[in-house]
């Protein structure tokens, strides 16, 4: 598709809990009270959102920022006060019950943060679930259960039971679930929170494989600011019920939008999200280099060259820089250089991101923190 | 001052409204006979006329099936001792009374259970009335049910009926109501109808607590059915009640031990049996 509609669409979502929702409404749109005033609990607030097709969208915030249930709103697990939400062209939110099973059966999956796996029936059974409640026939369930179960690594457990496998099996049965429906969009609860970190992050690099050729929208609800920077392709932080800040993960990580979003995102590892063309000196010192072929970019260099793409992380280069084995030539898709990575520029940005919180004195640890971070993303780098 | 008046008043109304439904609805009472009575007759003549041996074997192979010899050889004896103490023809009309109250019971109980799990309205309208049923003492019971069906058998499983009744319905609703939520949540999120949820996730999922309900109705409509032999259900409690009016003290303990006897097999043969069929196990 080369003009990407958005998949999901939040307008001016609103969920309030107990006392009288409507009056609450009402006051919080006219900005009569606060969300803290008054009977009743804000759990999402004017939420407006806009998520690409086949792009990961993560939901951060602490728990009780109302991430989980704008997740459950999306597909109407819970039922929003006021609001819209409109998912490939079609509003959610005014669909009758026979409608809303059919958008959940042929439009949205989702994986759950405990799995929710049925712990009476088989692998193959949990997984067909979706397609036997659609009426699928049992051959042609199992047929495409079996390979929902392929594709997440999982064949040949077919007729286990739940309780004999492991956590990270368990959630990729989840997945495996949520796949075989064919759904164009895909709604993730803390999928991964209640595993190992080293399961974590297998299970995190198999999303990431599995995205990569199956291009689902997938809105992925994280407290984990590393898991958010790894996964996402945008992030929105949501505080109290309301979006604090919403962008790219560098954008946040390099400009955060007020203090809760700084310290929400200081513990995120910055060469995770720091990509070649961020950190990338824009002109090669012979200025009348812009704009012409690669071959006139390296014949002035003594030392090999290596062609990275703007998106590229630099992480797996770090350890090449300080050696300055060889130079690290950024080139666009269509192969035109736009610029060089050296120590000098990498500096630069890690600079222009610790003085976000270098100024004060009471922020002398978090910076100490980040280099031994740096320290560490560059020994993992070596090896 | 004297509330004599008030309470009579109370008594005779609720005469009047007995008399009433007796009077206007004679058939109802007279259909819950007959489907009562279809139930149990066969049932009594089939265990009282069938050998004592055949039913001791095929108990004792029931066990086996079940995966355990400690319930054959349990069964085994009981039901040997029972036949011994010259107690078998009374032991097997119990049965067939117990039986066939519970089922009644369970067929009116587990899906009153599963409206109530389902209904919050429901459920506020039920759990005074199951309260009520409750507290009852079993031998109130008695006194409606012979006012309504004579004496006799049918009397005698109805009260049988009411007495063993809120605790299925209520371990059914208690089972249906500590489903995860995220498991319903799975369901309902892939498309599942408020049925598919309640037979595919809920039920499965609440089949233990519905089998304690079971175990527990079976238990109830035995010591409910001894009681009613007061009101002429026949089986093992007439042997009781006549030893008590004869001051036999020996037969009456022979009688007692053969109800502890059912109790007992009646309990693991339940329980083996719901452990079997456990899907979630």
């Amino acid at each position: 598709m080369s003009t990407r509609k958005p998949a999901i669409e939040i307008k001016a979502l609103y969920k309030i809990y107990g006392g009288n929702p409507k009056v609450k409404l009402d006051r919080l749109r006219s900005g009569a009270c606060g969300p803290d005033k008054g009977s009743g609990f804000v759990a999402l607030n004017n939420i407006n959102m806009t998520i690409e097709t086949g792009k990961i969208f993560v939901v951060m915030g602490l728990s009780g920022s109302g991430k989980s249930t704008l997740l459950r709103c999306i597909n109407r697990l819970i039922d929003p006060t006021a609001g819209q939400i409109v998912v490939n062209g079609q509003d959610v939110t005014i669909a009758g019950k026979k409608e809303l099973r059919q958008i959940r059966s042929s439009m949205i999956g989702m994986v759950f943060q405990h799995f929710a796996l049925l712990p009476h029936m088989s692998v193959i059974d949990n997984v067909a679930f979706g397609l036997r409640v659609a009426g699928v026939g049992r051959k042609e369930r199992r047929e495409r259960a079996g390979k929902a179960l392929e594709l997440v690594g999982l064949s040949g457990w077919d007729n286990r039971k739940p309780s004999n496998l492991s956590g990270g099996m368990r959630q990729r049965v989840g997945l495996a679930r949520a796949l075989v429906m064919d759904t164009p969009v895909l709604l993730m609860d803390e999928p991964f929170s209640a595993l190992d970190p080293l399961i974590r992050e297998e299970m995190q690099q198999e999303l990431l494989r599995l995205q990569s050729t199956l291009n689902k929208t997938i809105v992925f609800v994280t407290h984990d600011p590393n898991e958010a920077a790894m996964i996402g392709d945008r992030i929105a932080i949501l505080l109290k019920g309301e979006v604090v800040q919403e962008g790219q993960p560098i954008d946040i990580v390099l400009s955060p939008a007020s203090d809760y979003v700084r310290d929400f995102v200081r513990g995120i590892d910055v060469f995770k999200v720091l990509s070649a063309g961020q950190v990338m000196d824009a002109v090669c010192p012979p200025m009348e280099l812009a704009n012409k072929p690669i071959s006139e970019w390296t014949k002035h260099l003594s030392k090999d060259f290596v062609k990275l793409a703007p998106d590229d992380l630099i992480a797996p280069y770090l350890d090449e820089l300080a050696k300055e084995q060889r130079a690290l030539i950024v080139v666009q898709n269509d192969g035109t250089p736009v610029g060089t990575v050296t120590p000098k520029s990498v500096l630069r940005a890690l600079a222009a991101h610790s003085s976000l919180s270098g100024s004060t004195p009471k922020m002398e640890k978090p910076k100490a923190a980040d280099t031994t971070r740096a320290n560490a993303a560059a020994e993992r780098a070596t090896q | 001052m004297d509330f004599s008046e008030f309470a009579g008043t109370v008594a005779t109304s609720i005469d009047d409204f007995t008399t009433y439904l007796s009077a206007h609805f004679g058939l109802v009472f007279d259909s819950i006979s007959t489907v009562i009575l279809g139930i149990q007759q066969p049932l009594a003549t089939l265990m009282t006329s069938a050998p004592a041996l055949l039913i001791i074997t095929t108990v004792m192979v029931g066990g086996v099936l079940l995966g355990r010899l400690s319930l054959a050889i349990l069964s085994g004896c009981g039901l040997a001792f029972i036949f011994v103490m010259n107690l078998w023809a009374p032991a097997m009309v119990t049965l067939s009374l117990v039986l066939t109250a519970a089922v009644v019971a369970l067929a009116i109980g587990i899906p009153i259970g599963i409206l109530i799990a389902e209904s919050k309205r429901l459920n506020a309208v039920a759990e005074p009335i199951l309260d009520f049923m409750q507290t009852m003492p079993p031998f109130v019971l008695l006194v409606p049910a012979v006012f309504f069906f004579g004496v006799g058998t049918v009397p005698g499983i109805v009260a049988t009926i009411f007495f063993a009744m809120p605790l299925p319905i209520r371990l059914t609703a208690h089972g249906l109501k500590m489903v995860e939520p995220e498991m319903v949540e799975a369901g309902e999120a892939f498309g599942a109808s408020r049925l598919a949820v309640l037979f595919l996730i809920k039920l499965p999922l609440a089949f233990r607590s519905i089998m304690a309900g079971v175990n527990q109705c079976v238990m109830m409509s035995l010591s409910m059915v001894i009681i009613a032999s007061m009101i002429g259900a026949g089986g093992l409690g007439d042997e009781i009640i006549r030893s008590i009016s004869r001051l036999q003290v020996g037969r009456g303990v022979e009688a007692g031990l053969a109800v502890v006897v059912l109790a007992i097999l009646i309990d693991r043969i339940t329980r083996r049996i719901s452990e079997k069929v456990d899907p979630t196990a």
